[in-house]
């Protein structure tokens, strides 16, 4: 019995050392890299930087990490702290909520946001209007008054772009199906509207057969391979993400398909999506521009919290990408690994 | 090697009680299979393109990572646990592979080797604190389960890791091992795993013990028996098949994703419970596993090749899961 009380205290003390630990450091998700001219978290904006907090839908994908890195370049230039945090699951609504809830609750200089659900970010919204906190939305931006101005892509355009490619390469006739990363953000919504929409508008020949959701490659790669054996005459499939693309190739690779077989579009870069473009797997993608929109937040927000007016949208741009111009060094710049 | 009364033991009160409980249980398998076979006929005849070679071996490819967590799992069921850890940590075991492998430059068997011992590693500490510190098996793998996700994320720099270095890695999942035909090597891995499972479970002492502690933990303790210890070795042996659901789900991708798995663990937990194994403890099987996950798996492929709507889907298998439990219950008050 004594060596159990031992086992215990000692337990106890461990945990009790590892919440001091984690009260002093302030708890953030803050990244190594960032700056660290003033110290860790907690310090809301009364440092002599303006602290701009940065919250987007997620931290896996490669694409956030983009957005991480422009943001961290626009914080060097104009001399602001930035902070980068992220849903760990995109499409965790709930963890966000709970982020942006933080986040506010420290009072930053003006805060970055990009809401995996539009609706249920409506109150913290206003909270951020009433104590005074600037919004600068970027991305899927947020279905709401308060942003003072939204930096993204405009994703109906883009999946429209990646429409009108698919319908070339497959000859302007025949079936395809679309695996899109979600169904509740906006960027989800989009993606899949601007291509659908293109489709029924300008291509009366093709016929989209199934449109399922999943942004996990392994989940994204099982959906795809349903897909194709239930119609074996499908000619394209398009991925509306990173996740979603990846797992579409995994597919084509795990059914042995030859390259060609199957025009596959997809969205974003990353080092799986570039790979399979350059071996001919994939026919190419719709790239963002992921740095150019965390430049683009950071700066709006510095802007806003000097007080200058802001256009409604910043439209950060999109790019066909494909064997041919992968090496463009414009296209270089915004591909990711 | 102990002094205790292993041979003995098992031989009172849990055996007995055991026999009728394991009946009971083969009632519910067959249901089970049943289930099965009637959900198999009913998409082949919805749709003609569910039942082609192509897409049986799609399904067994989808259900072999929940699959192998599921058996492993099953073992920790049955002792009376639970853990919830088996999503993340599989995670993390695939980015310890790709840090062994590829950051450290291992050759491609002693990485594998070792990102599957890791498995093992976080199932004894969750034994640990389970039959030592006493926190209760919900709480000791949930906080795991936060802990194997953060570590995923911290370990790999929130990137995924790439195999350039050991190319063969990919092949662990993929390699198809009939040429010409597509039967990837994982799905054999799992076959294989399978019937390891169902030997361990029904011959060896891991599993008589798995059955003692679950069906009368008490009992078990009193006649001689080593509870803590067994306790943790069945944890522990389930984080092997964690380790190596880990390391195919990495090759699968050729690619150590560090996030994910969360959710994992309850797809696992389903197929578990669909295939007979009781939540309670003291009763289940290798094969009602096995056909739990089949369940969940030629449901989730048979309703996305027939293009049910995607939202569906979970309403569907959230049902089976439901009436499954419920068959389980009505079991054991029938007596």
């Amino acid at each position: 019995m004594e060596r159990k009380k031992f086992a215990g205290l000692v337990a106890a003390g461990v945990a009790a050392a590892a919440l001091a630990l984690a009260g002093c450091s302030g708890g953030e998700a803050e990244d190594p890299t960032t700056q660290p001219t003033n110290t860790g978290g907690g310090d809301g904006g009364t440092g002599e930087q303006p602290y701009v907090a940065l919250i987007s839908k997620g931290f896996q994908h490669q694409f956030w990490q983009a957005v991480k890195q422009g943001a961290e370049q626009a914080g060097e230039e104009f001399n602001v702290k930035v902070t980068f945090e992220g849903a760990e699951e995109e499409g965790n609504v709930e963890q966000q909520i709970q982020l942006l809830q933080t986040t506010l609750d420290k009072h930053p200089d003006a805060l970055g946001f990009a809401a995996i659900d539009s609706q249920a970010a409506g109150p913290l919204m206003d909270q951020a209007k009433q104590q005074g906190t600037p919004v600068i939305a970027f991305d899927s931006g947020v279905d709401s008054d308060v942003p003072l101005t939204t930096a993204a892509t405009d994703n109906l355009a883009a999946a429209a772009e990646a429409a009108k490619h698919m319908a070339e390469l497959i000859g302007h006739e025949g079936k395809i199906a679309l695996v899109v990363h979600d169904q509740t953000s906006v960027t989800g919504v989009q993606r899949r509207d601007g291509f659908v929409d293109y489709m029924k508008a300008n291509e009366p020949k093709i016929e989209i057969v199934d449109i399922q959701y999943s942004g996990d490659p392994a989940k994204a790669a099982d959906i795809a391979k349903a897909m194709i054996n239930a119609n074996p005459d499908l000619k394209g499939l398009y991925g509306s993400n990173e996740g979603a693309a990846i797992g579409i190739v995994h597919a084509a690779q795990e059914l042995g398909l030859p390259n060609g077989k199957l025009v596959i579009i997809g969205f974003d870069s990353g080092k799986d999506q570039i790979d399979a473009i350059n071996s001919g797997l994939m026919a190419g993608a719709i790239t963002q521009n992921p740095v150019g929109i965390g430049y683009e937040t950071v700066k709006a927000a510095v802007a806003a919290i000097k007080g200058e007016t802001l256009p409604k949208t910043i439209d950060t741009g999109f790019y066909w990408y494909d064997k041919t111009n992968i090496d463009d060094p414009k296209i270089q710049a915004v591909l990711y690994q | 090697m102990t002094i205790d009364h292993e041979g003995v033991a098992p031989a009172a009160p849990p055996r007995t009680e055991g026999l009728v409980a394991r009946a009971r249980g083969s009632l519910q398998q067959l249901l089970a299979f049943g289930s099965l076979i009637v959900i198999i006929v009913v998409f082949s005849v919805w749709s003609p393109y569910f039942f082609t070679a192509s897409n049986l071996v799609g399904i067994l490819m989808a259900a072999t990572v929940v699959g192998i967590l599921a058996l492993g799992t099953t073992f920790v069921i049955i002792a009376g646990g639970i853990d919830l850890s088996i999503g993340t940590g599989m995670i993390l075991c695939g980015v310890m592979t790709g840090v062994f492998l590829t950051y450290w430059g291992w050759p491609l068997w002693l990485g594998v080797l070792c990102g599957i011992l890791f498995g093992g590693l976080i199932g004894v500490i969750n034994g640990l604190n389970i039959a030592f510190l006493k926190i209760p098996p919900f709480i000791a793998t949930l906080g795991m389960m936060l802990i194997s996700a953060g570590l995923s994320l911290v370990i790999s720099g929130t990137k995924p890791i790439y195999f350039p270095d050991t190319p063969g890695f990919e092949n662990l999942m993929n390699w198809s091992v009939i040429p010409g035909a597509r039967f990837p090597l994982g799905v054999v891995i799992f076959l294989v795993l399978v019937v390891v499972a169902a030997i361990i479970l029904a011959k060896t002492i891991i599993g008589r013990y798995a059955f003692s502690i679950g069906s009368n933990e008490a009992a078990t303790e009193l006649s001689g028996v080593r509870v803590r210890k067994w306790k943790v070795t069945i944890y522990g042996m389930a984080g092997l098949f964690v380790g190596i659901a880990g390391v195919l789900s990495a090759s699968r991708l050729s690619s150590a994703q560090p996030v994910g798995g969360m959710g994992l663990e309850l797809e696992a937990i389903a197929a578990v419970v669909i295939g007979g194994t009781s939540l309670q403890g003291g009763r289940g099987s290798i094969i009602g596993t096995v056909v739990g996950a089949l369940i969940v798996a030629v449901l989730t492929n048979g309703l996305r090749v027939t293009e049910v709507p995607q939202e569906w889907q979970s309403v569907v298998v959230g049902l089976v899961i439901l009436v499954a439990v419920y068959f389980d219950m009505l079991r054991r008050r029938g007596a």
